[in-house]
């Protein structure tokens, strides 16, 4: 009789006079993050979109008197349509993500199954090295970045004057780099960019590979080694097919991550300034907030990016489900 | 193929062996030796930072490399401390960040856990879609939410306040923060709970003495990314906040003026800024890692 009534109970909380039917109890719990997501995210959200069909400057946004927002229909996206700057920006967007997604997968694959090859101490020496770049706060990261590659007294330019000047000729077709200004113009913006964020970004794509490698049994390697496996062999049929979440997960959240570079690339312009430089972040924030402000244009281009990275995070979701994370 | 050869004499096979520990050396030294570049190149942007703070002006403006601060000197952290950047010390910014990014963890660890327990510990309707929810608004870029949030933020009157801010930073921070707390919640064995049911305590008692203890490392682990993430914000505290009211990553953009860069001052204040998050985050970055890939990684 008590061993039934003890068994019953051990899966059932006690009844207790709180008054709350458990069955409420997980929505009063979300309630405050339901009310936070729903307020900060969500209805925002919704609002970019309609101020996106809509005139918003200095006069709607004054505090004395302000004026009603204009309903402008499309008005605002065939504008920045007609832009070129747009079109810059969204090459420089893609771009840029293309090349740095790719190159971080890349390098950060290879520094994982380094990692994975070394002692525990070594690796751990390595990974708290690696990790510390990864954690320099992306403003940081832009000063710092924007000092190496400094025209005067910049260690990169001093670098580039010790090749052999036939080198440095063959290579970039000049053999003088004293003064050679970085942060003026889009394409060397870009370089310095690619590889501040390949920087910054591979040890977290290192980490996870190797998170990935220590639960791969170690017989597979043994069974490939008999067999006579080059280590190529086996990492596209051992590492790689079994690796394949991981891989997935890293490269959506890369692509999330590299569509959305802003505050790295505005240090280093210094704000919006080459506007051939810009990608769709720095563009929608200086259409808005540059004088004059036109936050529906502004507005008009967050939309655009937010659609392309809601495409991307449609597959993101669907991995995440496959792999049983939503369930 | 041809068949291995079977006999082998003595001397044949001492070669073989010895043959074998050297290229398992020689291995052992080209891994090494590549995991340290790795580590060189990884770490040198952050030791140059460093050591160009400690560097005199005659060491840092010159054309020759200098790989340590010979010269070693505070006067940079000093001037940024007493002088500092558009009219004020850079204490009051790294106070304004510390204000910011605490009281953001203050608010985003208690609806965290709250959320986190909720969707670990119970089966309900519209859990699936709640998640799902998490997933998708963390894609949304923050130049979306800047235009809305400013004008609401203009309404509200908290503009140039730190508490618009923080409520803001909180929004950018929970869903990840209920998403890896999560984990830490479901990895609590649920029998632990019931068995405390048994002994007579009620929902709230086993809550408090059974699981938050055991969960305390995980919202830990938490908060620290919230803090991060908070303390690193840049875009809306450029468009909020007024000079008093900068937080660091903005007050780092004003050291660019018309009058040469003052390289020393940047070095020095973004090495005050980046120090106790670099701290913070090795302490975390297992836990982070896994937060971030789980399932993934799990396979």
């Amino acid at each position: 009789m008590t061993d039934t009534s003890i068994a019953r109970r051990s899966h059932r909380p006690p009844k207790k006079a709180s008054g709350l039917n458990p069955k409420y109890i997980p929505y009063a719990l979300l309630i405050p993050g339901i009310a936070v997501i729903a307020a900060l995210l969500l209805y925002p959200m919704f609002q970019v979109f309609v101020i996106s069909f809509q005139k918003v400057g200095l006069p709607q946004i004054r505090d004395v008197n302000p004026k009603p927002a204009e309903w402008l229909g499309w008005e605002n996206y065939t504008k920045v349509f007609e832009n070129d700057i747009f079109w810059s920006s969204l090459r420089n967007t893609i771009g840029f993500a293309v090349i740095t997604v790719t190159l971080t997968l890349v390098v950060g694959t290879a520094v994982g199954v380094l990692l994975n090859q070394l002692s525990k101490r070594m690796s751990t020496f390595v990974i708290v090295g690696i990790m510390a770049a990864w954690a320099v706060p992306p403003v940081a990261q832009g000063v710092i970045w924007r000092w190496l590659f400094d025209a005067e007294a910049g260690i990169i330019n001093w670098a580039l004057n010790l090749l052999p000047d036939f080198l440095s000729t063959a290579l970039f077709g000049r053999a003088d780099w004293s003064g050679e200004p970085w942060t003026n113009e889009a394409v060397s913006i870009y370089v310095i960019l690619i590889v501040m964020v390949l920087w910054s970004s591979f040890p977290f794509v290192a980490v996870s590979v190797l998170a990935g490698l220590k639960g791969i049994p170690t017989e597979l390697y043994e069974a490939a080694r008999v067999d006579g496996s080059s280590p190529w062999r086996t990492f596209w049929k051992i590492t790689f097919p079994l690796l394949k979440p991981v891989f997935a997960v890293l490269t959506i959240l890369s692509i999330i991550w590299d569509f959305k570079v802003f505050s790295q690339l505005y240090t280093l312009m210094n704000g919006p300034t080459v506007r051939e430089a810009f990608n769709l972040s720095v563009f929608s924030f200086a259409e808005a907030f540059k004088a004059p402000p036109k936050m529906g244009s502004g507005a008009a281009i967050a939309v655009i990016l937010t659609i392309i990275l809601l495409i991307v995070t449609a597959f993101y979701v669907r991995q995440m489900v496959k792999s049983e994370e939503v369930q | 193929m041809t068949a291995p050869p079977i006999y082998r004499n003595q001397d044949e096979l001492a070669r073989m062996r010895n043959n074998g520990r050297f290229r398992k050396k020689a291995r052992r030294i080209a891994l090494n030796t590549t995991a340290t570049l790795v580590f060189l190149v990884a770490m040198f942007p952050v030791y140059w930072m460093v050591s160009t703070a400690f560097k005199t002006n005659d060491q840092i403006f010159t054309t020759e490399f200098i790989p340590f601060p010979t010269s070693f000197t505070f006067e940079h952290i000093d001037r940024v401390l007493s002088e500092g950047v558009a009219g004020n010390s850079i204490w009051l910014y790294l106070r304004n960040s510390a204000i910011v990014a605490l009281g953001t963890v203050a608010v985003g660890a208690v609806f965290s856990l709250l959320a986190a327990t909720a969707v670990a510990r119970f089966k309900f309707k519209g859990r699936t879609s709640f998640l799902i929810t998490l997933l998708v608004v963390q894609m949304i870029p923050a130049e979306a939410l800047l235009i809305p949030l400013f004008l609401s933020v203009k309404r509200l009157g908290l503009y140039d306040q730190l508490l618009g801010l923080i409520v803001i930073n909180v929004g950018l921070t929970l869903p990840f923060g209920i998403w890896m707390l999560r984990t830490f919640v479901a990895a609590v064995p649920k029998s632990l709970e019931e068995a405390a049911w048994i002994d007579g305590a009620s929902r709230m008692t086993a809550f408090w003495k059974v699981l938050f203890p055991l969960v305390a490392p995980g919202l830990v682990a938490t908060s620290i990314f919230s803090f991060i993430t908070a303390w690193n914000e840049l875009i809306f505290a450029l468009v909020l906040m007024s000079p008093d009211g900068y937080t660091m990553p903005v007050a780092l953009q004003f050291f660019f003026g018309q009058r040469g860069t003052d390289w020393g001052a940047i070095m020095a204040s973004s090495t005050l800024m980046t120090i106790p998050v670099v701290v913070f985050f090795l302490l975390v970055q297992r836990r982070m890692v896994s937060g971030l890939v789980a399932g993934a990684v799990k396979g």
